[in-house]
C-alpha cells in the first residue's frame, strides 16, 4: 500500500499528489513512469514522475482528470493508500551533453516536461521551455518552468495569458530569431507533437517526443502500448516512451489512442452518476 | 483390494453444456464425483514398470496414488503426489496428459488410458474443500533466498525452499502472483481461486510474496544479493509477444493474445461493470494453434462473437493445443480453418473524411491457402503458400497467438548472465545454474513458452541445487 502524503489541486482540472514509494524514488529519473491502481478492482494507468525525494522516500505524481480512473483517483485523499503504484517504469529521458534544449509542453504534457527541464538545466544545458495552455485558469507549473528555464514562452490559445498562439509559433520564431538548439523535446497531445516535429524536421532539428499510449502491464507483455517508429514495431513501455519524433507514424497512434473512446465514455458518465448520487 | 474395473473407456468427465458454457465463464470440466474418481482409478493395473511415470516431468509416482485412491485413503494419495507436485490442482487441469503421462499408459494400447490427469484433479480439489491444516511455516535456518516471478516456476521454487527453512521473497511484477495461470489462463478452464489457495498455503509457509516489484526496474539482481540474499532464482516466464510483422498489425481491433487475455483474466473485462475495456467482437479470427490460441477463441466467444475462426497454417494433426482444448473449442463453435495463413489485416479507410471515428477498425484479414511439404528441423511438415489462393475473411477484430519470448528487462541488467539468441536464459544442465554464480533460472524464461509442469519441475531441481550451493558454501 502507498500513502497518498500530499494532495493540491494545480487547476480545475489537473491535480498533484506526493505519494510515498521509497523503492520507486530511489531509483527515479526524468522520464520514467509508474502505474497506479486508484483502488482494488481498478484499471491500471501509467503517469509520469512528475518529482520525486530520495531522501522523505517520495514521487509526485500530476494528473489530468479525463476519465474513470483519474476521477477516481482525484476522491482519495492526503493519508489515504493506493493498492498498486509500480515504477520506476520506461526508459529515462537522455539529459546529458547538451548545450541548448527547447522543451515544449503542451497542457498537462508540461507535467511530463517539467522534470526533463529540471533535469536538463541541473546538467548545465541552457533550458527555452515553451509552455502552452488552452486557457489562463488551466495554467500549471509556471513558477517550475521559470526556475528552469532561461526563457519561457508562456502561450494561451484564447490569449487569456501570455502570448496569444499555438506553441508552433513561438519555436519557430525562437529559431528563426537564430537560436541553435541540439535538440527539440516535445510533450503534450499527439497531435501537438506531430506539428512540432513537422515544423523541426524543416529546420533538420533533431526531435524527441514522449508517446502516451495505452498500457496495461507496462513491462511488455501485452504489445498494447506498440507503436511504429521508423518502419519498427515498438512497445513504448519498456522501449519508450522517448522516441526520435521524426520517425514516429503519428497518424497511426491517433487512431490507436482512440481505441475505447465508447467505453470510456460511458465509464466517465457511470462515474459521474455514481458521484451525483452520493453526493445527494 | 477393490475389484478392478476393465473397462475400455475412461469415465468421462463431466462437463457444462456447450451453448451455455460458451457464453459464461464458468468452469466447463466440473470434475469427477466421489464415485467415478473411485470407478476411474480401478481402472489402473498398478503396474511393476510405472510406464506412466516415466512421461511425468516431476515424476509422481502414479501408481501408488491411483491406488490409495481405489482404496479410498483420498488423504493418502495427496501425499504421495504432494510429494513430487506442489500444484495437482493446477497440473490435473491444464497438462497435456494425453503426450506426458498418459500416452505410456498400458490401458491405452487396447482402450483409453487412465484418466490420470483427471484423478489427480479429484484428489487435489478433495484435499483442498476437505482439509482444515494450513500448512505451518518450518523453523528457519536462517538463509535468505530471492525469487523472481510468481508463475508456476518460482512459486514451486519459493515452496521447497521455504519448506527447507529457508526465508523467500518472491518479487513478482505484476499487481497479483501466478505468472500466466493468473493472467493467461481463463477461469473457465483454471479458476483462479485455485491459484489464490496456492499461494496462500505459500504465505502460510512463511514465504513473502511482494507483487509490484519489476526487477530489472526496481531492484538489479545485484541488489537483492546486496540485501543478504544468497541465492536468486529466475522464473520470469516468456511474456514477450511475438507479431507477424504483415501489414495492418496496428489496426484497432488487433490484439496480441497477451493483451486480449490479460484485459479479460487480470483485469476481468469479462464481468459486467468491469472498469476494463475490451472489443467485443462480432467476427472474429485468432491466428495460431496452441493452447494460447484456444483459450483466446473461446474467450472471444464467450465475450458474444457470432463467429470466431482458429486460423492456423497447418493441418488439424498437427495443432499444438492439449486435444482436450481442440475438443472443447469445437463443442462451442469455433471454427477451424487450418492451412490457412493471414498475409495482411484489412482496414477501414474513409478517404472523404479523415475525422471519420471508423478510420483504422479492422474490416477484413487477407489469407493464403497452404499446403503440406517435406518434413521441417521441427520434424513437423513445412507449411507451403498455394498460388494464387488468396481471399479475404470477413472480420472485425483479430487476435495473435503466435507465439512469446523471454523478455529482456532481466537480461539487459544483469551482467554477466548469458541468454541465447532467442533471449533464453542459458543454463548448466537439469539445476538451472546460469553463468553468474548463485544464480539460476528454470521455467518458460529459460525453455522459452513450454508447459506448467516443465515449468515446475525446473523449479524444484533449482531449490535442491540452490540448497545444496548454499550449504557448501
Ligand atoms: C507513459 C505515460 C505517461 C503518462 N503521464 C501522464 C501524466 O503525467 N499526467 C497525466 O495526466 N496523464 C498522463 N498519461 C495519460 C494517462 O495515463 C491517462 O490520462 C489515463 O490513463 C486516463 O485514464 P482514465 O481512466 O481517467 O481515462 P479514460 O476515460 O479511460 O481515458 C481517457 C484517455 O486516456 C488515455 N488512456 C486510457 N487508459 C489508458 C491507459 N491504461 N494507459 C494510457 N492511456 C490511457 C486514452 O487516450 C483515453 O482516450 C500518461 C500516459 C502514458 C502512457
Ligand atoms: C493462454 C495460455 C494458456 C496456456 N495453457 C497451458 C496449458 O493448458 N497447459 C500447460 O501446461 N501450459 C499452458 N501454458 C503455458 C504455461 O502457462 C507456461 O509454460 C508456464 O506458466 C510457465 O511458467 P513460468 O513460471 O516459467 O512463467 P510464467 O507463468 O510466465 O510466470 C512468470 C512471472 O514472472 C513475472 N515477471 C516477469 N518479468 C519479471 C520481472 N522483471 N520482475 C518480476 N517479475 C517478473 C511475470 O509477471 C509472471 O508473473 C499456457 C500459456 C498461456 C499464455
Ligand atoms: S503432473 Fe501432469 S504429467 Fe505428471 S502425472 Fe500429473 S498430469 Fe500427468
Ligand atoms: S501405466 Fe496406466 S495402468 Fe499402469 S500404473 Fe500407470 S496409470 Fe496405472
Ligand atoms: S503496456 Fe503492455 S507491453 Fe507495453
Amino acid at each position: 500500500m502507498f500513502k497518498i502524503v500530499k494532495k493540491q489541486p494545480l487547476n480545475p482540472t489537473v491535480t498533484k499528489m506526493v505519494i510515498e514509494a521509497p523503492l520507486v524514488a530511489r531509483k527515479a529519473k526524468a522520464g520514467q513512469f509508474i502505474i497506479l491502481r486508484a483502488s482494488d478492482d481498478g484499471e491500471r494507468i501509467p503517469l509520469t514522475i512528475a518529482g520525486y525525494d530520495r531522501e522523505a522516500g517520495t514521487v509526485d505524481i500530476i494528473f489530468q482528470i479525463v476519465g474513470g480512473t483519474t476521477m477516481e483517483l482525484n476522491t482519495l485523499n492526503e493519508g489515504d493508500y493506493l493498492p498498486d503504484f509500480v515504477g520506476p517504469l520506461g526508459k529515462a529521458s537522455e539529459v546529458e551533453g547538451f548545450k541548448k534544449v527547447a522543451v515544449v509542453g503542451g497542457g498537462v504534457g508540461c507535467a511530463i516536461a517539467l522534470p526533463v527541464a529540471q533535469a536538463l538545466h541541473a546538467n548545465g544545458c541552457e533550458v527555452h521551455s515553451i509552455v502552452g495552455f488552452r486557457t489562463k485558469d488551466l495554467v500549471i507549473l509556471e513558477d517550475e518552468f521559470n526556475a528552469c528555464s532561461s526563457k519561457v514562452c508562456m502561450m494561451t490559445d484564447d490569449g487569456s495569458y501570455g502570448t496569444k498562439g499555438l506553441v508552433t509559433n513561438a519555436l519557430e520564431e525562437l529559431i528563426k530569431e537564430g537560436n541553435q538548439y541540439d535538440e527539440v523535446i516535445a510533450i503534450g497531445q499527439v497531435i501537438m507533437m506531430k506539428f512540432v516535429c513537422q515544423l523541426t524536421k524543416k529546420y533538420n532539428i533533431p526531435t524527441v517526443i514522449s508517446m502516451n499510449p495505452i498500457m496495461i502491464d507496462g513491462t511488455g507483455m501485452c504489445g498494447g502500448c506498440r507503436l511504429t517508429v521508423g518502419g519498427e514495431t515498438k512497445f513504448a513501455c519498456v522501449d519508450g516512451p522517448d522516441f526520435d519524433g521524426h520517425l514516429v507514424d503519428f497518424d497511426e497512434a491517433m487512431q490507436r489512442g482512440a481505441i475505447y473512446r465508447d467505453f470510456e465514455q460511458h465509464t466517465r458518465d457511470e462515474f459521474c452518476n455514481l458521484m451525483n448520487k452520493e453526493v445527494k | 483390494m477393490a475389484e478392478r474395473n476393465m473397462s475400455l473407456k475412461k469415465c468421462p468427465m463431466p462437463s457444462l453444456d456447450p451453448n451455455y458454457r460458451n457464453k459464461v465463464f464458468e468452469e466447463v470440466a466440473t470434475g469427477y464425483t466421489y464415485d467415478m474418481a473411485i470407478e476411474e482409478a480401478r481402472r489402473c493395473l498398478n503396474c511393476k514398470n510405472k510406464p506412466c511415470v516415466s512421461k511425468c516431468p516431476v515424476q509422481i509416482d502414479i501408481p501408488a496414488f491411483i491406488e490409495r485412491l481405489a482404496n479410498e485413503d483420498i488423504e493418502g494419495a495427496f501425499e504421495i503426489i504432494n510429494r513430487s507436485s506442489s500444484l495437482p490442482a493446477v497440473c490435473g487441469r491444464v497438462c497435456p496428459q494425453e503426450t506426458q503421462c498418459e500416452s505410456k499408459c498400458v490401458r491405452g494400447i487396447k482402450g483409453e488410458p487412465v484418466g490420470i490427469g483427471r484423478l489427480e484433479r479429484f484428489v487435489a480439489d478433495w484435499h483442498r474443500e476437505h482439509s482444515t491444516q494450513a500448512p505451518k511455516a518450518p523453523a528457519s535456518n536462517g538463509h535468505k533466498v530471492a525469487i523472481i516471478g510468481a508463475g508456476p516456476a518460482g512459486l514451486t521454487c519459493a515452496g521447497d525452499l521455504a519448506r527447507m527453512g529457508y526465508k523467500v521473497t518472491v518479487y513478482e511484477a505484476l499487481h497479483v502472483a501466478g505468472g500466466v495461470l493468473s493472467y493467461g489462463i481463463p477461469e473457465f478452464r483454471l479458476p483462479k481461486a485455485i491459484v489464490n489457495k496456492e499461494v496462500d498455503n505459500l504465505k502460510a509457509l512463511g514465504v513473502d510474496v511482494e507483487t509490484d516489484m519489476v526487477i530489472g526496474k526496481v531492484l538489479t539482481i545485484d541488489e537483492l544479493f546486496e540485501m543478504g540474499n544468497e541465492a536468486v532464482f529466475i522464473g520470469s516466464g516468456a511474456g514477450l509477444p511475438r507479431f507477424m510483422n504483415i501489414p495492418g498489425e496496428s489496426l484497432k481491433g488487433v490484439y496480441s493474445a497477451n493483451e486480449f487475455l490479460t484485459r479479460i483474466n487480470l483485469m476481468k473485462a469479462y464481468r459486467d461493470g468491469s472498469k476494463t475495456p475490451i472489443r467485443h467482437g462480432k467476427k472474429v479470427a485468432v491466428v495460431g494453434g496452441g493452447n494460447v490460441a484456444m483459450d483466446a477463441a473461446r474467450c472471444a466467444k464467450r465475450l458474444g462473437a457470432d463467429e470466431v475462426y482458429i486460423v492456423y497454417r497447418r493441418s488439424m494433426n498437427e495443432l499444438p493445443a492439449r486435444a482436450e482444448e481442440v475438443e472443447h473449442a469445437q463443442e462451442e463453435g469455433i471454427i477451424f480453418k487450418t492451412l490457412c495463413n493471414p498475409v495482411e489485416v484489412l482496414g477501414y479507410h474513409n478517404a472523404e473524411n479523415p475525422r471519420d471515428p471508423r478510420n483504422g477498425e479492422v474490416i477484413g484479414m487477407k489469407c493464403v491457402e497452404m499446403e503440406l511439404g517435406e518434413p521441417d528441423a521441427s520434424g513437423r511438415r513445412r507449411p507451403i503458400v498455394k498460388e494464387g489462393s488468396e481471399f479475404v475473411l470477413d472480420i472485425d477484430t483479430m487476435i495473435m497467438a503466435i507465439g512469446t519470448s523471454p523478455n529482456p528487462l532481466i537480461r539487459s541488467t544483469t551482467p554477466g548472465l548469458e541468454a541465447n539468441k532467442h533471449g533464453c536464459i542459458v543454463t548448466q544442465g537439469e539445476d538451472g545454474l546460469t553463468s553468474r554464480e548463485g544464480v539460476y533460472a528454470g521455467g518458460d524464461a529459460v525453455t522459452g513458452a513450454a508447459t506448467v509442469i516443465l515449468a515446475m519441475g525446473a523449479g524444484k531441481n533449482a531449490a535442491a541445487a540452490i540448497d545444496e550451493y548454499i550449504k557448501s558454501k
